[in-house]
């Protein structure tokens, strides 16, 4: 599998203000951390390493 | 504030010292900690005549290794000394990892059964020396000599001249071959210019033993950001005698030198145990740990081994325990090249195996140091993440990093393997250690590793030779038939090796697989044990001749 860089979430808006209103009462660090602990569930979810060393290396990449 | 008691060895001016003769010992052994006693062990074990020198005259002083996992109890069993330890030490196996105050992660170091040695023992390191100075004193081919400071070092071509101060003054002795086992600091390996780099960790471990009489389990508890400790983590060990070995991560800003006061050290283990705690202080010791490794392992005639070669962080218990496997590859072929029986090339099989080895434990201990410390904030937000997901969720937990603890490192690559050429099954690849069994010899119970270990041996299932011995120039193989020589009435040998009638395996004097194959075939064996020994076509000529 490769990383799926295209559309893949039914209602982005949605998704996007769900994301963000779920840190609306945090302070930053809260927030910091509540990233991690979503990055760790969403990486176990996905499983597979190549997808992920992609994900990594996307994300570190200045604009992706 | 020691109750042990350091024995004195005592120093004996030798006879060379004292005649003012310049001998050439074959193999000189500098430094008498774990690594060094057990050089001299295994190279007399393989017939050879050793000197092993210490500039000290008692054991290890102080809070050092507490940990011996499984491997190099087998190789001290090999040479006769790990049923001592095993009595004096204390064994355990399961792992609890708690986060705050609450239970993150467990785990079970050996959750198969039958297996002779357990998965790991404690035991404080100078009750281990003591046991392996005791083997090396009764043992005629070794000669121990106390105040033996080694001071300088020269090459030859084919020997290294030694310089010596002992309370008798300084003199010179010559080695065809030098292990140095002189610990992280080696003289040594200053004086052979070796390049020895690294990393060290910006953090301060408070390392405290502590007398008392407790009730927690024989079990390896580890905390991050305890309540009686914030911030830090705690490490706590049961060790023999009572004695339990406690780690406070303190951070990088702890004063050493205030740390150390027992004002200081007190309230923190009383915060740990409860008002109402016994307790007396031991040893206690304040550690910066490094992750360093020496640029070749072998230099000229000088073989590095144990921390002179490599240095680890303790998480994990990588230090003692890998340098022992040092000395488990060197000894055998280090006998071979002294009888030429083998090419001095063999030796840099040496340096092949254990860097190799030395990388895998640098990176894991390197991790561990990363996980327990993270470097930066968000490194840290990471790391307590998985610390609560690990609480409920089971996938977080093995991410959960406390130190891995030590397990050999299989030479996957080394060139002395024959790679697997017909189809092969199991687990026990070429490069690898061999897995123990119950099996039996004449009815009576036994262990498959009492096995290995003298030499070559080959091992085969079903009835495809009746040989004893394989033979090629010098080199010798034993064979051990399984339904002629050894029973395996459980079928657990067969299962852990993968074996069905015809299998055969080639195994190292280090009891390491060399190849296997599914059916008895002696000219592949011999080819096997050729490349095994680092010889070439040109080298098998030369034998037989
Ligand atoms: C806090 C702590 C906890 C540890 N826990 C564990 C653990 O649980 N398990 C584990 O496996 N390891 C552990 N280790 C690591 C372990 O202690 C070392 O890996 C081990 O002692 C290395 O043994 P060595 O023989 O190579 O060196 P050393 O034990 O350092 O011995 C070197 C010897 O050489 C001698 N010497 C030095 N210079 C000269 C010279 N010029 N001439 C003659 N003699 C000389 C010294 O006197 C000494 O006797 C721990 C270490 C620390 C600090």
């Amino acid at each position: 599998m490769m990383l799926n860089l295209a559309p893949n979430i039914a209602n982005p808006d949605d998704f996007y203000a769900e994301l963000i209103n779920s840190q609306r009462n945090l302070d930053e660090e809260q927030a910091l951390r509540m990233n991690a602990r979503l990055i760790l569930l969403l990486a176990n979810h996905i499983g597979d390493r190549k997808v992920l060393t992609e994900a990594i290396a996307c994300a570190r990449a200045a604009g992706g | 504030m020691t109750n042990y008691i350091y024995p004195k060895f005592g120093y004996l001016r030798s006879k060379e010292q004292a005649d003012g003769i310049v001998k050439r010992h074959p193999i000189v052994v500098i430094g008498a900690g774990p690594i060094g006693l057990t050089a001299a062990l295994d190279c007399a074990a393989r017939g050879q005549p050793v000197v092993v020198l210490d500039d000290n005259d008692t054991v290890s002083i102080g809070s050092r290794a507490v940990c011996y996992a499984k491997r190099p109890l087998e190789i001290w069993d090999r040479l006769g000394c790990a049923t001592p330890m095993v009595d004096r030490g204390v064994s355990w196996k399961v792992g609890k990892v708690f986060f705050h105050d609450q239970l993150s992660y467990q785990f079970d170091l050996l959750p198969e059964s039958d297996h002779q040695w357990p998965a790991m023992i404690n035991l404080q390191q100078y009750h281990l020396e003591e046991i392996l100075v005791a083997k090396c004193r009764a043992n005629p081919l070794i000669d121990l000599r106390w105040k033996h400071r080694l001071i300088s070092l020269k090459q030859a071509a084919d020997y290294a001249k030694l310089a010596v101060e002992t309370p008798d003054g300084i003199f010179t002795m010559e080695a065809q071959w030098v292990i140095a086992c002189d610990g992280a600091n080696s003289d040594t390996r200053k004086m052979v210019g070796a390049e020895f780099t690294g990393q060290f960790f910006q953090d301060r471990f408070l390392i405290a033993d502590v007398v008392m009489k407790a009730d927690f389990p024989t079990e390896r508890w580890f905390w991050f950001d305890p309540p009686f400790h914030p911030g830090q983590s705690v490490l706590l060990h049961r060790q023999a005698d009572n004695i339990w070995r406690i780690d406070f991560q303190l951070g990088w800003e702890a004063d050493p030198d205030e740390e150390k006061q027992p004002e200081r050290v007190i309230p923190r283990i009383r915060a740990m145990l409860g008002d109402g705690a016994q307790f007396a202080l031991e040893w206690v010791s304040i550690y910066q740990f490094a992750c360093r490794r020496i640029d070749n392992f072998r230099q000229g005639r000088v073989l590095f081994a144990g921390d002179a070669a490599h240095q680890v962080s303790p998480f994990g218990a990588r230090g003692a325990n890998t340098g022992v496997q040092d000395i488990d590859n060197l000894a055998w072929k280090l006998a071979m090249v002294l009888r030429g029986e083998a090419p001095v090339a063999l030796l840099d099989s040496y340096h092949e195996e254990r860097a190799y080895a030395a990388d895998d434990n640098i990176l894991n201990s390197t991790r561990a140091t990363d996980f327990i410390t993270p470097k930066t904030k968000v490194s840290r937000y990471f790391r307590d993440a998985v610390l609560e997901l690990a609480q409920h969720h089971a996938f977080a937990r093995p991410l959960v990093n406390s130190g891995r603890l030590s397990v050999p490192t299989p030479y996957l690559t080394s060139a002395l393997n024959t790679p697997d050429v017909d189809l092969a099954v199991g687990e026990m690849r070429p490069g690898t250690n061999a897995a123990d069994a119950p099996i039996s010899i004449a009815g009576k119970p036994s262990w498959f590793l009492h096995c290995l270990g003298n030499g070559f041996t080959v091992v085969t299932f079903g009835k495809a030779t009746e040989k004893t011995v394989i033979e090629i120039g010098p080199l010798a193989a034993r064979i051990l038939r399984v339904g002629r020589d050894i029973e395996d009435s459980s079928g657990l040998l067969a299962a852990r090796y993968g074996a069905s009638p015809g299998t055969t395996y080639l195994f190292r004097p280090d009891q390491y697989v060399a190849a296997r194959w599914t059916g008895f075939d002696e000219a592949k064996i011999i080819e096997a044990m050729l490349r095994a020994t680092g010889q070439d076509s040109a080298g098998q000529k030369e034998l037989a001749a």
